[in-house]
């Protein structure tokens, strides 16, 4: 019993809680939901398709999570995949033989140095200029969609350079590429974070940063470090959505990607509020979010009703998370109180 | 009262967006024959009174230190709502209009006491709300619905003039009467102080005694109120129901708050920055139409880099006159 309350307590739990009775819901409710079949060597199944589509929402939260733990937040990522997406698109070209205009991996450069710097913008105005966060990633929010559709000349352009479609289509060891793309980056963060005193660092300043300055931690650079590592997976999760569909269309790639990653991040643990932060938490909220959708698709409700569902279901997880909720929970089924 | 407190720092802000409003009207003036008119200031009126209602309503929300992203979704399902209450339930307009303002302020409340109650974060709540009433319209129906009814169509084409020398619509009237019901709740209420110690210092308003939780969920169910009469009113001009309607408006309606003199953080701000701040917005957009060789798609760029000049701007007057405060201290 003393291990199960302690169990409760730690934050990971109740993200995971809330996956395994979504996937218990499928068990029995989804036909055929966990079936896995064997095709062309790859594995294809509605659980593949789950960590697919949610790779980008995954490679956000990454960067997000670190951003949300310095009490900041960043709603420009959406825009920054639409710029991504768009510089990667124009480089390589829409030559119908598929030969690309300039080679794969300039392409590629390009669309990650550019989202780099759209980071690092909104990291200056954050630590440098010390605009509230929500406030300076608004600017690249509304001015980004901008830029992305001058990018792409206010058209959708479209790729036929097969290599390309690697990146978000193609099959390693039976599993979709993108998903190593994901566990690349969550392994380098994690051990960026965990194992040196980079992670102590960003928590720090999301708990205290006048604080964290007198100790001597420099949390300006903190703070433009993480936007940047932000803006990095923005444009990393533009090139898989770009290549996924082999299209960059400014006006709606990445359009409401902001929402779903923050959502993600707080359903897995990070507080909005900044300090501590579950990197493998924002990644079981991606699921969660993924996971939700696909059951809700399943059940053939049309997607705009779907917003509905979500929408509850988003109420009823932040509810299981809220002490408050807990407490009087607790206190209706009559046991003790949760102690703080 | 020295010299260099002549103008309050915390108001500070709230003059640069009137400066900003006069230079780019001033502006326009100049580049554009047909630009000045009495006629035109009032148009920024007519053409925006949706986004100023809304914006009186998100203004005590910021004030307060919350924030609500549902606003443009709970418009959206007010026009889906009047429009369904009016052609296919046949309701008479009074009863449409009090069911809707019903409705906003209902599903305010709502938010306002689950993130209350349960203190959870508005971002969350409210961005749960945003796809709620987002859903609810397309329950209500996935096309458009027409309104004939022809109360709304007096409403529409109905000019309230002013000695021939300009003219003003009905929307415009009930804009400024929610503004000045706002300016006064800020300023001379005890809601209002109540509002403005809750964004101060949360706990410190707790420990004062302050109904802060009656407060704060007051503060949401006003917001879905405005939100929900901007949703009339952009009926009004539309004359028709779209679930579509205001995607993404939550971040124009936010902006125009901030631009306005208003800090995210709290505690600050006022009704009468907001009004500058729509008027900018609106000016930004006639200079766009006036100017008519740009790409439309500019025109997210020039808000951009206006939204970040006016931020930079205030922070730079902000250290400024918390710089005066200190040495006086």
């Amino acid at each position: 019993m003393e291990r199960l309350r302690s169990l409760t307590q730690k934050r990971i739990f109740w993200p995971i809680m809330a996956l395994v009775v979504l996937m218990g819901f499928n068990l029995f409710f989804t036909p055929n939901f966990f079936r896995l079949e064997i095709k062309d060597g790859h594995l294809y199944g509605n659980l593949i398709d789950i960590i697919k589509n949610s790779a980008p929402i995954m490679v956000l939260a990454i960067g997000l999570t670190l951003v949300i733990a310095t009490k900041g937040i960043d709603i420009s990522v959406g825009s920054v995949v639409a710029i991504s997406a768009g510089v990667a698109a124009m480089l390589i070209g829409n030559g119908v033989k598929g030969d690309p205009t300039h080679p794969i991996f300039v392409a590629v450069g390009a669309a990650l140095l550019v989202s780099l710097l759209a980071g690092l913008w909104n990291g200056m105005l954050v630590s440098r200029i010390g605009m509230q966060p929500i406030i300076a990633t608004l600017i690249l929010l509304v001015a980004g969609r901008g830029i992305a559709m001058v990018t792409t000349n206010a058209a959708i352009v479209w790729l036929y350079v097969r290599p390309f479609a690697y990146l978000g289509q193609g099959y390693l060891l039976g599993l979709p590429f993108s998903i190593y793309i994901v566990i690349l980056l969550l392994v380098f963060t994690h051990l960026a974070t965990r194992y040196t005193a980079l992670g102590l660092f960003i928590e720090s300043v999301g708990i205290n940063n006048t604080a964290a300055r007198y100790t001597g931690i420099n949390a300006k650079n903190i703070l433009l470090g993480v936007y940047t590592f932000c803006g990095f997976t923005a444009g990393v999760a533009g090139l898989i959505v770009c290549s996924t569909v082999m299209s960059a269309d400014g006006n709606n790639a990445g359009n409401g990607y902001e929402m779903s990653a923050i959502l993600a991040v707080v359903m897995g643990g990070t507080s909005l509020s900044g300090g501590k932060f579950y990197l493998f938490g924002s990644i079981i909220g991606a699921l969660i979010v993924q996971t939700l959708t696909t059951t809700i698709y399943a059940f053939g409700v049309p997607p705009e009703i779907a917003q509905i569902v979500i929408a509850l279901v988003v109420i009823g997880i932040s509810l299981i998370q809220s002490d408050k909720f807990r407490a009087l929970f607790y206190g209706i089924a009559g046991k003790k109180a949760v102690q703080p | 009262m020295t010299k260099s407190n002549l103008i309050n720092p915390r108001h500070v802000s709230m003059f640069v967006t009137l400066g900003l409003f006069i230079l780019l009207f001033g502006t326009g003036s100049v580049l554009f024959y047909g630009f000045f008119s009495l006629q035109n200031f009032w148009n920024l009126f007519i053409d925006n009174s949706y986004l100023l209602i809304m914006a009186v309503g998100m203004t005590f929300v910021i004030i307060s230190g919350g924030i609500d992203l549902s606003v443009g979704s709970v418009l959206a399902l007010s026009t889906m709502m009047t429009s369904a209450l009016l052609e296919k339930a046949g309701l008479p307009p009074p009863v449409v209009i009090f069911l809707v303002l019903l409705m906003g302020t209902v599903f305010g409340f709502s938010m306002g006491y689950i993130i209350q109650t349960f203190s959870l974060p508005p971002f969350i709540i409210t961005l749960a709300g945003l796809y709620l009433a987002r859903g609810l319209c397309y329950v209500i129906s996935l096309d458009t619905i027409g309104i004939t009814n022809p109360f709304w169509h007096v409403m529409a084409r109905t000019k309230i003039r002013f000695f021939g020398l300009f003219f003003i619509s009905p929307s415009v009237v009930i804009a400024l009467a929610m503004v000045a019901i706002g300016m006064f709740l800020s300023r001379y209420s005890r809601f209002g102080r109540n509002i403005f110690a809750i964004g101060g210092n949360e706990q410190s308003a707790l420990l004062m005694g302050l109904p802060v939780a009656l407060t704060k969920i007051s503060i949401y169910a006003f917001n879905g109120f405005c939100s929900a009469l901007g949703g009339i009113v952009f009926t009004f001009y539309t004359l028709s129901g779209y679930a579509l309607n205001g995607k993404n408006m939550e971040m124009d309606v936010i902006a125009s708050v901030v631009i306005g003199g208003t800090l995210l953080t709290g505690g600050v701000g006022g009704v009468l920055g907001t009004v500058f701040a729509v008027l900018v917005y609106g000016t930004i957009q006639v200079l766009i139409v006036f100017q008519g060789t740009l790409n439309a798609w500019w025109t997210r760029i020039a808000i951009g880099f206006l939204f970040f000049l006016v931020t930079t701007l205030q922070r730079i007057f902000e250290n400024r006159g918390t710089g005066v405060k200190q040495l006086e201290k």
